[in-house]
C-alpha cells in the first residue's frame, strides 16, 4: 500500500496565553512512500517526526492536507479504521496479559464479518510470533521478558492483523548497543517478508541509513531532504543535512570564495569553478581529507587514533566550527606525530559548500 | 553475632512493649472474657467458665437484630459506594475543563464534619412538628405518600443509613480510584485505539485491571468499615439503637457495656469476638478472590 502525504501541516495552540502564536509541529509535508518501502523518519528530538508518524496513524488530526492510503483518503478515518500497526518507543504491552493475549488483543476487536474463530486467531498468533521469534515465550507476562523480547512481542502484535502500513516510534531507543544492532537487522528482515509499507521514525542517523530504502530528514516540522540514505548522504541539499548525518560528523568551516577558487582563512583549498565570489561555509566530510606534505589545506595536529582498518588524524583549525577537525584515512598513511601542523588535500566530491545565510548548499563543477 | 541479635531484639522492644501492651493483650483479654460467665470488672470475679456468652448473645434478638442491620449495611452500601465511585472517577477523568473544581466538590464530605452532615440528613429526612423534612415534601409534590424516614418503618430507616454510609464513604474512594484512574499510562489507550478497542473492552480488559489493586484496597477497607459501622447510626437515630432496631454490632457491644442495659463485659466481649471472626473470614475470602483477580 503507498501512501501519499499532500500538503500536511499540524499545528499545535500555543501553551503560552500571551503569545498568540501556534507550535507548527509539521509543515506542509508532501510526499509519496511507495508500496512495500521501509522508510526512516529522520531529525533530531522535537523535530516534528513523532507528530507525522501520529498523523498517519490518525491518533491526531491534521490541521490541514491530505493523507492517502493507496487511492483511499483516510484523512479524517479514525485510526482503528485505517489499518495501520504501530508500535510504541516504550512498546505499551499490556503489563496484565500474556505474550499469547497481547497480540490477540486485536484479533478479539474484530467485529462482524471479519470476526476470526478462537483457533485462527491462536494460529495468526503464532504465526506472528513466529516472524519474530518469540513463540517459546507465549505464556510469559511482559514485565518476565528483557527489552528486546517486549519490542519483538509489540512488533508480532502490530502485525497480527496483517496491517496496510507499519509504524514503529524510535523502535530501537530502549534496547542498548549490541542489541540494536541486531534487532535493526530483523527489523529489515521482517519488512522484506511481510512485505508491509513501513515508516520509522528515529533520531539516529546510523539506524536510518544502515536500514531504510528511504530517508526523510525533518528539521523543525519541514522535510529537509527525501532520498535513499547514500544519496541523502552524498548529496545533501543543505548544511542541517550534511551534518545531521554521517559519524563522525562533517567538518564545518568558515571561508570565502573568491576568484572561482575556495579560501578557508589565507589559503587557497579547493578551484571551485562557476561559484561567485562570496562568504560561504565549507562542510568536508572526513574521508574528504588526504594526507599530504604538500596538500594547500595545513592544520595543527592534535593527534592520531588508529582504529584497525584506518586512521582518524585529529587536527585543529581557528575557523572550524567544529571543537576538532576529524579525518578519516587509510592505515596505509604515514602521519608524521612530531610535526606541529598536517596538510591535506580535498576530495572535490566531499567538499560541499553553502550559502552563509540560507544554507543550502552552492553547487561548483568538478 | 549472639551480641548483636541481642540488640536488634533491644531495639524492637519499644514496639513490642506497645503492640503488646495495646493491641495483643487487649485481645487476648477480651477472648478470655468471652469464655467467663458473668465477668464483672469491678470485682475481677466470675461464676464459671463454658460458652454460655456465645450462646446467650447467639440468641438474643438484639444481636441477630444488630447481625442483621450490619450485613445489610455492608452488602448493600460496600458494592453500592465502590460502584459509585468508579462511576464518578471515571467521568472526572474522561473531563477536560474544571476537573479541578469538581474533584474538589467531590472531596468536600470528607473534610466536612460529621455533625454538620448529620444536621443535614435531619433537614432532609427527619420528621417535625413544623416540617415533614425535604425528601418528604418532594415525594408529596409527586403525588406520593410521605414516609417517616427516622422513627417510620424498617426500609426506610435502612435507606436512610444506607444513604448515609455511602455519603460519608464515596468521597475517599473518589479521590483513590480518581489518582488511580490518572496512574494508568495513556500509551495502553493510544495502542487499543490504533488496534480499534471498543471503550467498553478499552474499560474492561485494560482500565479496570489496571486500576484492580486499588478497587481490592477499598473493597477490603470497605467491608470491614462497614462491619465496624456504629456511629454513623448513631448520628442519625440517637443512642438507643436497640429501640429504633438500627443497632449495629459494635453499638450492641457498646450496648452490653456501657449503655442502659449495659454492665455485661462477658457478652460483650463474645460479641466482639464473633464480629472479629466474621470480619477475618471476610477479609481473608477478599483476599483470596484478590489473588485470582488482581493484577500487580
Amino acid at each position: 500500500m503507498k501512501i501519499v502525504l499532500k500538503n500536511l501541516t499540524k499545528k499545535f495552540p500555543s501553551r503560552n496565553k500571551k503569545s498568540k502564536q501556534e507550535v507548527i509541529a509539521v509543515s506542509n509535508f508532501d510526499f509519496e512512500i511507495p508500496d512495500g518501502k521501509l522508510i526512516g523518519l529522520l531529525g533530531p528530538s522535537g523535530c516534528g517526526k513523532s507528530t507525522a508518524l501520529n498523523l498517519i496513524s490518525g491518533l491526531q488530526m491534521p490541521t490541514e492536507g491530505r493523507i492517502f492510503f493507496g487511492e483511499e483518503d483516510v484523512t479524517m478515518l479514525p485510526p482503528e479504521h485505517r489499518g495501520v500497526g504501530l508500535v510504541f518507543q516504550s512498546y505499551a504491552l499490556y503489563p496484565h496479559l500474556t505474550v499469547q493475549q497481547n497480540i490477540i488483543f486485536p484479533l478479539e476487536n474484530l467485529k462482524g464479518s471479519a470476526k476470526l474463530t478462537k483457533e485462527e486467531m491462536q494460529k495468526r498468533a503464532l504465526e506472528a510470533a513466529k516472524l519474530v521469534q518469540i513463540d517459546q515465550l507465549m505464556e510469559r507476562k511482559p514485565n518476565e521478558l528483557s527489552g528486546g523480547q517486549q519490542q519483538r512481542v509489540a512488533i508480532a502484535r502490530a502485525l497480527v492483523k496483517l496491517p496496510k502500513v507499519l509504524l514503529l516510534d524510535e523502535p530501537l531507543s530502549n534496547l542498548d548497543a549490541r542489541l540494536r544492532l541486531q534487532t535493526r537487522e530483523e527489523l529489515k528482515r521482517i519488512q522484506q517478508e511481510t512485505k508491509i509499507t513501513t515508516i520509522f521514525v528515529t533520531h539516529d542517523q546510523e539506524e536510518a541509513m544502515s536500514i531504510s530504502d528511504q530517508i526523510i530528514v525533518m528539521k523543525e516540522g519541514v522535510v529537509q531532504q527525501i532520498g535513499k540514505p547514500q544519496d541523502v548522504y552524498d548529496d545533501p541539499h543543505n548544511l542541517f543535512v550534511a551534518k545531521f548525518l554521517g559519524t563522525p560528523p562533517i567538518n564545518v568551516f568558515e571561508g570565502r570564495v573568491e576568484d572561482e577558487k575556495l579560501y578557508i582563512g589565507e589559503e587557497a583549498v579547493l578551484d571551485v569553478p562557476f561559484v561567485a565570489d562570496q562568504p560561504i561555509y565549507v562542510g568536508i566530510r572526513p574521508e574528504g581529507f588526504q594526507v599530504a606534505e604538500d596538500g594547500p589545506f595545513t592544520t595543527s595536529l592534535q593527534g592520531v587514533e588508529v582504529m584497525g582498518r584506518d586512521i582518524s588524524v585529529i587536527s585543529k583549525h581557528a575557523l572550524c566550527q567544529n571543537e576538532n577537525i576529524r579525518s578519516i584515512v587509510t592505515a596505509e598513511t604515514k602521519v608524521d606525530t612530531t610535526k606541529e601542523t598536517v596538510s591535506f588535500r580535498l576530495k572535490p566530491y566531499k567538499v560541499y559548500l553553502f550559502h552563509k545565510e540560507t544554507e543550502k548548499r552552492i553547487y561548483f563543477k568538478q | 553475632m549472639e551480641k548483636n541479635s541481642l540488640k536488634s531484639w533491644l531495639y524492637l522492644l519499644p514496639a513490642f512493649l506497645f503492640l503488646g501492651v495495646f493491641m495483643i493483650y487487649p485481645l487476648v483479654d477480651v477472648f478470655v472474657y468471652s469464655f467467663e460467665e458473668g465477668y464483672n470488672s469491678a470485682s475481677q470475679t466470675f461464676y464459671g467458665t463454658g460458652l454460655y456468652n456465645y450462646s446467650y448473645v447467639l440468641h438474643d434478638p438484639y444481636f441477630l437484630q444488630a447481625l442483621k442491620n450490619t450485613f445489610i449495611l455492608v452488602l448493600i452500601t460496600v458494592p453500592l459506594s465502590t460502584g459509585l465511585a468508579l462511576l464518578i472517577s471515571l467521568g472526572l477523568n474522561s473531563i477536560r475543563k474544571l476537573k479541578e473544581l469538581f474533584q474538589t466538590i467531590f472531596f468536600l464530605p470528607y473534610v466536612t464534619n460529621t455533625l454538620a452532615v448529620g444536621l443535614v440528613f435531619m433537614i432532609l429526612f427527619k420528621k417535625t412538628p413544623y416540617s415533614d423534612g425535604m425528601v418528604n415534601l418532594l415525594i408529596q409534590w409527586f403525588g406520593g405518600q410521605g414516609v417517616d424516614f427516622i422513627d417510620g418503618p424498617y426500609w426506610a430507616k435502612m435507606f436512610v443509613l444506607c444513604f448515609y454510609t455511602v455519603w460519608i464513604v464515596l468521597p475517599f474512594k473518589i479521590l483513590i480510584l480518581t489518582s488511580a484512574l490518572a496512574s494508568v499510562n495513556d500509551i495502553y489507550y493510544k495502542a487499543a485505539k490504533v488496534d480499534g478497542t471498543s471503550r467498553f473492552r478499552i474499560f474492561y480488559k485494560i482500565t479496570l485491571p489496571m486500576i484492580s489493586p486499588m478497587i481490592f484496597y477499598l473493597i477490603i477497607t470497605g467491608f470491614i468499615g462497614a462491619f465496624k459501622a456504629y456511629s454513623d447510626a448513631v448520628a442519625l437515630f440517637g443512642v438507643n439503637l436497640n429501640a429504633a432496631k438500627m443497632n449495629t454490632i459494635v453499638g450492641y457491644v457498646y450496648d452490653m457495656l456501657y449503655g442502659d442495659s449495659g454492665g455485661y463485659p462477658s457478652y460483650a466481649s463474645a460479641a466482639a469476638i464473633l464480629l472479629f471472626a466474621i470480619v477475618l473470614t471476610i477479609t481473608c475470602i477478599n483476599l483470596l478472590a484478590s489473588k485470582k483477580h488482581v493484577h500487580y
